[in-house]
């Protein structure tokens, strides 16, 4: 029997009973769309985190100060630990120690009040070198950076971020315009491009002041060279790797410790970008789960429906087999059938996650991203839901006996 | 042609086994047409069954057609089936949902007939039966009679080696059963072999040898008066 002829019996079959076929459709149909959304709002979570990570600056690699559990499990208090020093990065700008990297730029930050002659405001306030510039790939968009001069003097100047610059001086240019910092008087020499919002802070409320200036007017540090964290930018993409190793090697000889019990822990932005991905993986996977169970709960319908539809057909395919249809004949018949009927619902689950994603877009502000490979797969998944579900009522099919089928009323 | 040499056919229905056939002989030559006369209960669904090839001799030996078929497969039966049986069936067993045309080409569909060559036999079939005017009326819109006639094209269509009709008047009117008996009488005419099973000894009596069977039997084979016309 061709295989035209047994597309077309099939669809005939499952035309005669149009509403049982939509009903059955509906499982894989909704199966399938939710499937679609759930992993589609996860990839596009994934995305959104990836591209943020990698808008903080390029190549990047930060020292971050950690505690040590060492001691009995003992952990010391919150993120005030201060193991890095100012003598920490002017060893890793050094090419002997670590040729892989290109710039360092060792950073502390606190919450100030800022005021001007008009508002207080408050924001982060951070203490760096002009090389802070490079390595968080940040401009400036009016005036000018501080120079290391500046910082060498521990000049009063200030950088200020774009929504702070709005928010302290509601008119005109602020550059040259003086405010003050916790009592501390400080003149704006120049405001930053906006970066945007990342996933933790918002990047453009921010005062940027020499690290020297911080260190002596700002911190509360009883430490002078103390820094809260170092950022430091490898030379490029490919050795990145080499130079995270460097800054390791490096900071774990000049602290004499192993590291096991490092008192810093250095992260990069690829590690970053896969622990993310990472959590957003669990996410996505978790939610795709439950909606694989409505898949499967809608198989289930497909095999309940060819079985009954196998046992209201009895006196049909008696006959069919009367007039020379072998087994094997007969069970392709209904496995086509499933097969359809998965398909079909497969197709409009698609059609409906599409017009699923688009809604929830804007609705809830994140990206649902389905990609082709991601439709190409909904579709085999629902064919192939049809053919497992349809093996069963199919061999009962084939199975029947023609004088039995045929005798049925 | 069709030779049968001590069928028996035993149904166990739980613990108690049924013996159907017990011993059949059965010779029916090309072109022959022979009516199976015999009480419900007498075994005769059975031996239509195996005549039919839907089932299998518990031991004996059928050939059909120079074909042992007694220890056949599911798959080998049903070619069988295909290419050497055309059924008339008493519930005229039509497809509700096809057209009296792709009812008549189904086993052609089974057979790997093409497409364009299916249609035209399937035409001339329904024309020798007389409805060329009703190719695509669907069996709901068809008489008793015109159904049945329906069936017998489908029979017809394959060139089958034997025609074999079970009860075929037995949902008919007296009109109707007229008319398929003559066409029975016209195919026969043509050398067509036909075996038909009934318990209506009217319908039997126009086939032109008829045989009893009887608690699973056959206990003569008497020549009729449709085989002195």
């Amino acid at each position: 029997m061709e295989w035209s002829e047994t597309i077309r019996t099939a669809i005939a079959a499952l035309n005669a009973r149009r509403m049982r076929s939509l009903l059955t459709m509906l499982g894989i149909l909704i199966g399938i769309s939710a499937v679609m959304l759930t992993v589609g709002l996860g990839q596009g979570a994934q995305q959104q985190i990836t591209a943020q990570i990698n808008s903080l600056g390029s190549n990047m690699i930060i020292v971050s100060p950690s505690q040590t559990t060492s001691s009995g499990g003992f952990r010391g208090g919150g993120g005030a630990a201060t193991t890095l020093t100012t003598q920490d990065a002017a060893m890793l700008a050094d090419a002997e120690v670590a040729p892989d990297i290109a710039a360092v730029a060792p950073t502390s930050s606190t919450s100030g009040s800022l005021q001007s002659s008009s508002t207080t405001w408050t924001s982060t306030v951070v203490g760096t070198v002009p090389d802070w510039q490079t390595v968080r790939a940040r401009t400036v968009g009016s005036g000018r950076f501080f120079s290391q001069a500046e910082v060498d003097s521990a000049a009063s100047v200030a950088v200020i971020g774009s929504e702070t610059a709005t928010e302290l001086f509601t008119t005109g240019s602020p550059v040259g315009r003086t405010f003050s910092i916790n009592g501390q008087s400080f003149t704006v020499i120049g405001v930053l491009e906006s970066a945007g919002s990342s996933v933790s802070s918002n990047d453009d409320d921010t005062v940027v002041v020499p690290l020297t200036t911080y260190a002596s007017r700002l911190s509360s540090s009883s430490a002078a060279n103390a820094v809260s964290t170092i950022y430091l930018s490898g030379k490029d993409a490919d050795s990145l790797s080499a130079a995270y190793q460097q800054v390791k090697t490096a900071l774990l000889a000049s602290h004499q410790v192993t590291s096991t019990d490092a008192d810093f822990s250095v992260s990069t932005q690829a590690s970053l970008v896969e622990t993310a991905t990472s959590i957003t993986g669990v996410l996505t996977l978790l939610l795709g789960g439950i909606a694989a169970i409505s898949l499967l709960v809608g198989g289930i319908g497909v095999m309940n429906i060819m079985l009954v539809s196998v046992s209201e057909r009895v006196r049909e395919i008696g006959l069919r087999k009367a007039l020379g249809a072998t087994p094997a004949v007969i069970r392709r018949q209904f496995l086509v059938e499933a097969a359809i009927l998965g398909m079909l619902g497969g197709l409009v689950g698609i059609i409906l996650g599409f017009t699923g994603a688009a809604i929830l877009t804007p609705l809830i502000g994140m990206t649902v991203s389905i990609s082709i490979p991601a439709t190409v797969l909904a579709l085999v998944v629902s064919v192939g839901i049809g053919l497992v579900a349809g093996v069963y009522p199919a061999t009962r099919a084939a199975k029947l006996a023609p004088i039995d089928a045929l005798r049925s009323e | 042609m069709l030779n049968m040499t001590g069928v028996r056919k035993t149904y166990a229905t739980g613990s108690v086994e049924v013996e159907a056939l017990r011993g059949i002989d059965l010779h029916v030559e090309q072109g022959e047409y022979i009516a199976v006369m015999g009480p419900s209960g007498s075994g005769k669904s059975t031996l239509m069954h195996i005549i039919g090839c839907l089932d299998v001799p518990t031991s004996g030996t059928y050939t059909l057609d120079g074909v042992d078929v007694s220890a056949m497969t599911e798959k080998q039966l049903a070619e069988v089936r295909n290419q050497k049986i055309g059924f008339v069936f008493q519930q005229f067993n039509l497809l509700a949902s096809l057209t009296a045309l792709r009812n008549v080409e189904l086993p052609m569909i089974y057979a790997g007939v093409p497409a364009h060559e299916r249609r035209e036999r399937a035409m001339s079939a329904l024309t020798k039966v007389g409805l060329a005017d009703r190719i695509e009326h669907r069996p709901g819109e068809l008489s008793g009679g015109q159904q049945q006639r329906v069936s017998v094209a489908r029979a017809l269509v394959t060139n089958p080696t034997l025609i074999l009709a079970d009860e075929p008047t037995g949902n008919l009117d007296s009109h109707s059963t007229r008319e398929i008996l003559e066409l029975f009488e016209e195919l026969n005419d043509a050398g067509r072999t036909i075996v038909m099973i009934t318990h209506e000894l009217d319908v039997a009596e126009r086939a032109k040898k008829m045989s009893h069977i009887y608690d699973g039997l056959l206990i003569d084979e008497v020549p009729t008066h449709g085989a002195a016309k």
